[in-house]
């Protein structure tokens, strides 16, 4: 069986990483921001597939479901907060949330 | 009849609460009643037990309380009644009774009458604390209660300025001192773990043998106290400024009872200083060169109660002496005797200068001897015993006295008899100066009313004791009474003359005589007859006046010395260098809470970029290293 090249997986691994990161600092958008998050959370866990299917241990996909298990929990406090923030805010402007400041 | 001892202290210390808390509230009558009242029924008592004293004189104690107790450090409130007590109590109560009367009419017309006599009460109070004490702890008690009250008296009138500025110069001059007989004291305490005066004084002579090194320490720190309180060279710069109270202040606290403190301390511990005869010869030269230097500004002040505070500086130097060659009784007498016609002088004066509109300067007086005989002739009889004169004055007698034994004692010194003649010569030249500018001549002032019976009553008294006190003692060639030196003689060892010298007291006293009676005829040579010499002299040595004037520049030196380095050093330290690095600290830790505090500023995605700089730089930094 062709395995993939452990180089592009990462190279691919990072570029996702940097794609959900760089979307996360320029979306004002909360929604938004919370799918870069997951983005960042998919790439992490391909990175660990890949270390894992390179090394022929279970390790990475353990991992990858810990991630997983991670993002789902993530997902639905997220959601609960954006939802409060919408009826607090009436916007789902990131930056409108700032009055805890200081 | 010894058991009321209690009360001598306890009645002026009543009458000083009842015008304090209610003083203001008292009509002057009611005021003059509680002031003098109380220090009048101490009098009284004093008299009792002075009666009672003299048909059976042991010493007596009498145990108050304990003050406190911890471990063996006891020192109780008691009082101890001998021979040297009962001359300071009756001292202290009758000239503080008549000084009382006295003030009631001088202070008349002051709005402080009630804190007036409020003040003079505590005084005589802390006073009487002071010679009944029967450990040092209480003497110490009174020792600064005096000198609050001198404090207080002095700033009696404290709108004016300089008022203040005197109180606060003689508080704290006096306080250099007391710091030095707080040492002695701990040295004592340590030495014999007690501070009671009889079994100190018991137990010295066994712990420590003549010139023994603590000995001599504790003679020296005892005698910075005395210098102190009682005005001596080195902190003699207080007194003169001190005449800035009231005239029956200077009269009761700076020349009859206050200022002689030292004199009775030395003289209560004179074991001390018989077992080192350093600290006492010190004593000797201390007064010495203070009734030199003093006597020699008295001669140029214009200020009559000036005139009045360096002789007062200048008898104590007597006094000191006397201690200095082991004379103990001689320098008690004079002591008495400086009491009566001393606190008559500042009386007179302070009767002269009230009169005169408040004129201190006697230049401006002149001619007074028509206007107020009756104080004309107080003041010539105070001053005829202060200068000495011979066989009719207490005065001669306890000088006398002092002179020879200066040259016959035992520890006796030619110097310090020449410096004691030459003393009594310009004594009774600047009295006399002060007696013939005041009084003769022309008159420059006018006198605004007559002094009343309550202001000449005491000076009349004080005039009539301070003669007749003089008969008390009256020496081998002159009658031979020695009822005051035997009065003394349980406490106070009496001083043994040289053989050799016996048979030359006679001429010694016609020395006395003689310097005497030509400082009365140079001073009316000089004032009198050619009127015109002083200012002449004065202009041929203009810098020795001035110098004489300012009390021999001590307020300068000790200006230059102490007061401007300190005055020097508060200024730098105004900010305190030391908490230059604690603000420092401050500073720096508000600096970096302002940085981080704008860095906190709720835009969740300014967060998130903080953690990705914050993580590449880790990454970066874990790749260098």
């Amino acid at each position: 069986m062709e395995t993939v090249p452990v180089e592009s997986g990462l190279l691919l691994a990072g570029v996702l990483f940097m794609l959900g990161l760089i979307s996360v600092l320029i979306r004002r958008n909360i929604i938004f921001m919370l799918i870069s998050v997951e983005i960042m959370l998919n790439a992490a866990g391909l990175a660990f597939i890949v270390a894992g299917s390179r090394w022929a241990q279970a390790d990475g996909q353990v991992m990858f479901i810990f991630i997983l298990t991670m993002a789902a929990a993530e997902v639905s406090v997220g959601l609960a907060l954006i939802l409060q923030i919408y009826h607090q805010l009436k916007t789902l402007d990131g930056d409108m949330a700032s009055k805890m400041k200081g | 009849m010894k058991e009321l001892l209690w009360l001598i202290p306890a009645w002026p210390l009543a009458g000083a609460l009842i015008l304090i808390l209610g003083g203001h509230r008292m009509s002057r009558t009611l005021a003059t009643l509680v002031g003098a009242g109380s220090v009048g029924l101490s009098a009284l008592i004093t008299l009792l037990i002075g009666f009672a004293f003299l048909s059976a004189p042991e010493p007596f104690d009498q145990h108050l309380w304990t003050w406190m107790a911890i471990g063996n450090f006891q020192p109780s409130f008691a009082f101890h009644l001998d021979a040297l007590s009962m001359i300071f109590l009756f001292v202290i109560t009758f000239v503080g009774f008549l000084i009382h009367i006295y003030s009631s009419e001088f202070m008349a017309g002051d709005e402080g009458f009630a804190r007036f006599f409020a003040y003079l009460n505590l005084f005589v109070c802390s006073m009487l604390i002071l010679v009944l004490a029967d450990n040092l702890l209480l003497l110490y008690l009174g020792w600064e209660g005096v000198g609050l009250c001198s404090y207080l008296l002095i700033g009696f009138w404290y709108q004016e300025e300089k008022n203040g500025y005197a109180a606060r110069k003689a508080f704290i001059v006096t306080r250099v001192g007391d710091t030095a007989m707080a040492i002695g004291l701990f040295i004592l305490f340590q030495t014999f773990g007690t501070l009671h005066i009889q079994s100190l004084l018991q137990q010295a002579p066994q712990a420590w043998s003549v010139g023994d090194q603590t000995a001599l320490l504790v003679g020296f720190l005892l005698l910075g106290g005395a210098v102190g309180k009682s005005a001596q060279l080195p902190l003699q710069t207080w007194l003169p400024d001190a005449m800035a109270g009231p005239s029956p202040v200077s009269a009761l606290i700076h020349a009859a009872t206050m200022v002689t403190a030292g004199v009775y301390l030395i003289a209560r511990t004179h074991v001390i200083f018989e077992l080192a005869p350093q600290a006492q010869l010190a004593v000797g030269i201390v007064g010495a060169v203070t009734l030199l230097l003093a006597g020699f500004s008295a001669l140029t002040q214009n200020d009559l109660k000036r005139v009045l505070a360096y002789s007062t500086i200048s008898q104590i130097g007597y006094m000191f002496l006397a201690l200095g060659v082991g004379a103990w009784s001689a320098a008690i007498f004079h002591f008495m005797i400086h009491a009566f016609f001393k606190a008559l002088l500042f009386l007179g004066a302070g009767a002269i200068i009230l009169v005169l509109h408040h004129e201190h300067d006697m230049f401006k007086m002149g001619g007074l001897r028509h206007k107020l005989p009756v104080i004309y002739g107080t003041f010539l009889i105070g001053a005829a015993s202060l200068a000495a004169i011979p066989l009719v004055t207490g005065g001669f007698y306890s000088k006398d006295q002092i002179l020879w034994l200066a040259w016959a004692g035992e520890r006796g010194n030619v110097l310090l008899y020449l410096a004691a003649l030459f003393g009594a010569f310009i004594t009774s030249v600047y009295t006399f100066r002060m007696v013939f500018v005041t009084f003769f001549g022309a008159e420059h002032s006018h006198v605004s009313h007559p002094v009343g019976k309550a202001m000449l009553t005491p000076l009349v008294v004080l005039a009539v004791l301070s003669t007749l006190a003089g008969f008390l003692e009256l020496p081998h060639t002159l009658g031979h009474v020695t009822i005051f030196s035997d009065f003394l003689s349980p406490v106070l060892p009496a001083v043994n003359v040289r053989p050799d010298a016996e048979s030359m007291e006679l001429l010694f006293q016609v020395i006395a005589a003689v310097v005497a009676l030509s400082g009365v005829g140079l001073a009316y040579y000089l004032y009198v007859l050619k009127p015109d010499l002083p200012s002449k002299i004065k202009e041929e040595i203009p810098g020795l006046h001035h110098l004489w004037f300012v009390g021999w520049g001590f307020d300068a030196l000790y200006d230059t010395l102490l007061v401007r380095p300190f005055v020097y050093i508060a200024k730098v330290n105004k900010h305190d260098v030391l908490d230059k690095f604690y603000t420092g600290l401050v500073t720096v830790a508000e600096f970096f809470h302002r940085a981080l505090a704008y860095t906190q500023s709720g835009m969740m995605r300014w967060y998130v970029m903080g953690i990705v700089i914050g993580a590449i730089l880790m990454l970066t930094i874990g790749l260098i290293l």
